[in-house]
């Protein structure tokens, strides 16, 4: 990073052009997807929701180096969260909530996304607590079982007292508005019509913006050379007087925080949560997108969470066709030949890019070149 | 009265059946290099490594300028003002020079989560200290060019000269060193002496475990020996030279049929 930032500075209004042209391509993405349909608007959306999910979990993999295989239960909590919120199950299921709220529970996006954010965190806690000794594969063990464990209990939780309808899930939620605006809604501003799936992609973008420029000023501060001590060299890091366990939890409590945002995010865009969208199955996707994109480095990590997210729209909508178009018929289901290309696009990837497709850059690695720095 | 940067005394510390340190202690005045040799397996690092925290010791009493410490927990003892470096250097190979350096910093700096991520003022300025610290000790070390170097990267020496720059960011009131000397040749080790004593004029006080006698009794104000986890001599290196303990401890006493032990 260091030496990215006196080039940066050297072209600083290159850069704004830059990210002006790219803030104008992402504002007018919806509309050129939207032509082939609003299945594509909502991929994008959750596109973002993953880039979301990617990033709090490589601050928790990628910075600070603790296998995590468990992320998804905190994107389960904030769904949850937000489920109970914002729905009638809770007034329907008790009645001395029904006599709290008479209107029913509804809650505002400003309410809700601290909220979520701070359950998360909170969760984020006690999972790592216990396991701030183990590294490696027995800390992916334990967090794989933390992921599972909250699974089940949302799964069970319809028993003795039904809180959060077991496997049925939880439907009617309300979803996202802004005062009178609802974003379920199709809306008109100025003479432009934007159907709900634009709003949700708008309000989801804004969110990964404000995630990547949060990643970004932790990666360059105090804290983030702490977390990348201890992924280095964890006595080391001790001996230069961080202590390793708060640094860890706040690790596993912030890389929680966007889990549990974008979990709320994804129940009020759906209307309806289950356990079945929060398997291992999901956690190990999100693990794959930094894992391919580049462990640790947030270009890397949010171009491999797009790449995934939007890849399987894309299989659905042109296996199909170009199977009929060659043999007259469906020879390969979109799902099987989904997880086929996945395990290849691993195997490539670890054969050739093993650090991901958008590593982070390498300084000074060539010894024998030392005569011209490039710090100097 | 002599000012005592660090007193440690009674340390005794047991592994299973071998007691590898009995009843050591050590007394370190300001601003002087204090060597603490002996032949392998004498209890050096073990010794090192119950001050620095990485091993608790059976018995003992800790105080660092006056202050009593428990060496329970290794960022504390770094807080408290002991910074150390490894005998197999232990950088943070995939980070910067400059990188490793501000890590240093870490000990001594506030910032929390919450002032990085609004990018206060407080924090802009405080980064900004603590780059413009880093780049003067890698300077300080000799190293400033390969500030955007990949740790990793840099040859065995300058390694040693980041750790050391490291440790010194952590601003020490004692300044451990874990035989600096190991593995360098003798070009190394003249610019390692020539920083030392650098080190040692700005009035930073070392702790130097070392197997090059040479390197020791050049630099050192005063050594103690150890062998067998005991103390056989304390004092000046050409006294302790001509110790009649250190002499057998190193070469092997007339009494014994032992060749003579490498030193």
């Amino acid at each position: 990073m260091g030496s990215l930032l006196p080039r940066l500075s050297q072209s600083r209004s290159a850069v704004w052009i830059a990210t002006a042209l790219i803030g104008i391509v992402l504002i007018l993405l919806p509309f050129a997807f939207g032509m082939l349909g609003n299945a594509w608007v909502r991929a994008l959306a959750f596109a973002c929701l993953y880039v979301m999910l990617a990033l709090g979990l490589n601050i928790v993999v990628g910075f600070a180096g603790l296998l995590d295989l468990g992320y998804i239960a905190f994107y389960a909590v904030g769904a949850y969260m937000y489920a109970l919120l914002a729905s009638p199950h809770l007034t329907s299921t008790f009645p001395w909530i029904a006599q709290m709220f008479p209107n029913g529970l509804h809650n505002s996006i400003w309410l809700v996304i601290p909220l979520g954010a701070g359950l998360a965190a909170l969760f984020g806690i006690v999972l790592g607590a216990p396991v701030l000794k183990l590294r490696g594969d027995y800390l992916a063990i334990v967090t794989l079982g933390f992921g599972e464990i909250i699974r089940i209990f949302l799964n069970n939780l319809n028993a003795p007292v039904n809180i959060t309808n077991g496997p049925q899930g939880i439907t009617l939620i309300d979803p996202i508005s802004f005062g009178n605006v609802s974003l379920a809604k199709t809306q008109h501003f100025l003479g432009i019509t934007f159907p709900s799936v634009h709003l949700y992609y708008y309000l989801f973008l804004v969110l990964t913006l404000i995630t990547i420029v949060i990643c970004v000023r932790l990666q360059d501060s105090r804290l983030g050379r702490a977390w990348m001590a201890i992924r280095e060299d964890e006595i080391a890091a001790k001996a230069m007087g961080i202590n390793v366990r708060n640094v860890k939890l706040l690790a596993f409590s912030l890389g929680a925080t966007f889990g549990g945002v974008s979990g709320a995010m994804f129940s009020a865009f759906q209307g309806f949560v289950s356990p079945e969208s929060f398997t291992l199955n999901e956690s190990i996707i999100v693990l794959a997108m930094v894992v391919l994109g580049g462990l640790g480095h947030i270009p890397g990590v949010v171009l491999g969470a797009v790449l995934l997210a939007i890849f399987p729209e894309v299989l659905r909508h042109t296996v199909t066709p170009v199977q009929t178009f060659l043999f007259g018929h469906v020879v390969i289901d979109a799902e099987v030949l989904r997880m086929m290309l996945y395990g290849l696009a691993m195997v490539l990837i670890m054969l050739y890019r093993p650090k991901g497709l958008w590593p982070a850059p390498e300084h000074g690695v060539n010894p024998s070149s030392r005569a011209a720095p490039r710090g100097a | 009265m002599a000012d005592i940067v660090l007193r440690v005394s009674g340390v005794n510390k047991r592994f299973g059946g071998l007691q590898a340190l009995s009843d050591v202690g050590i007394e370190i005045t300001r601003g002087e290099i204090y060597g603490l040799i002996g032949p392998n397996g004498a209890g050096k690092t073990t010794f090192f490594n119950v001050i620095t925290g990485l091993y608790s010791p059976d018995s003992g009493a800790f105080e660092l300028d006056g202050k009593p410490y428990s060496p329970t927990e290794v960022h504390r003892v770094a807080q408290a003002g002991i910074a150390r470096t490894f005998q197999n250097i232990r950088l943070f190979p995939d980070m910067t020079a400059l990188e490793n350096v501000m890590v240093g910093r870490h000990v001594r700096t506030h910032a929390t989560a919450l002032g990085a991520i609004l990018r206060t003022r407080r924090t802009i300025e405080e980064e900004r200290g603590i780059k413009a610290r880093s780049l003067e000790l890698l300077e300080y070390v000799g190293i400033r060019k390969y500030a955007d170097f990949q740790a990793r990267t840099l040859s065995y020496g300058d390694q040693r000269r980041l750790e050391i720059a490291r440790a010194l960011a952590t601003e020490p009131k004692l300044l451990a060193l874990d035989e600096p000397a190991a593995g360098m040749n003798a070009t190394e080790k003249i610019a390692l002496r020539g920083l030392l004593e650098a080190i040692s004029r700005d009035r930073i006080t070392i702790l130097l475990i070392e197997h090059d006698v040479k390197l020791v009794m050049g630099l050192c104000d005063r050594v103690t020996v150890l062998d067998y986890g005991k103390m056989i001599a304390v004092g000046a290196p050409a006294e302790v030279q001509s110790n009649a303990a250190v002499i057998e401890a190193y070469l092997g006493g007339g009494h014994k049929a032992v060749a003579t032990k490498a030193a």
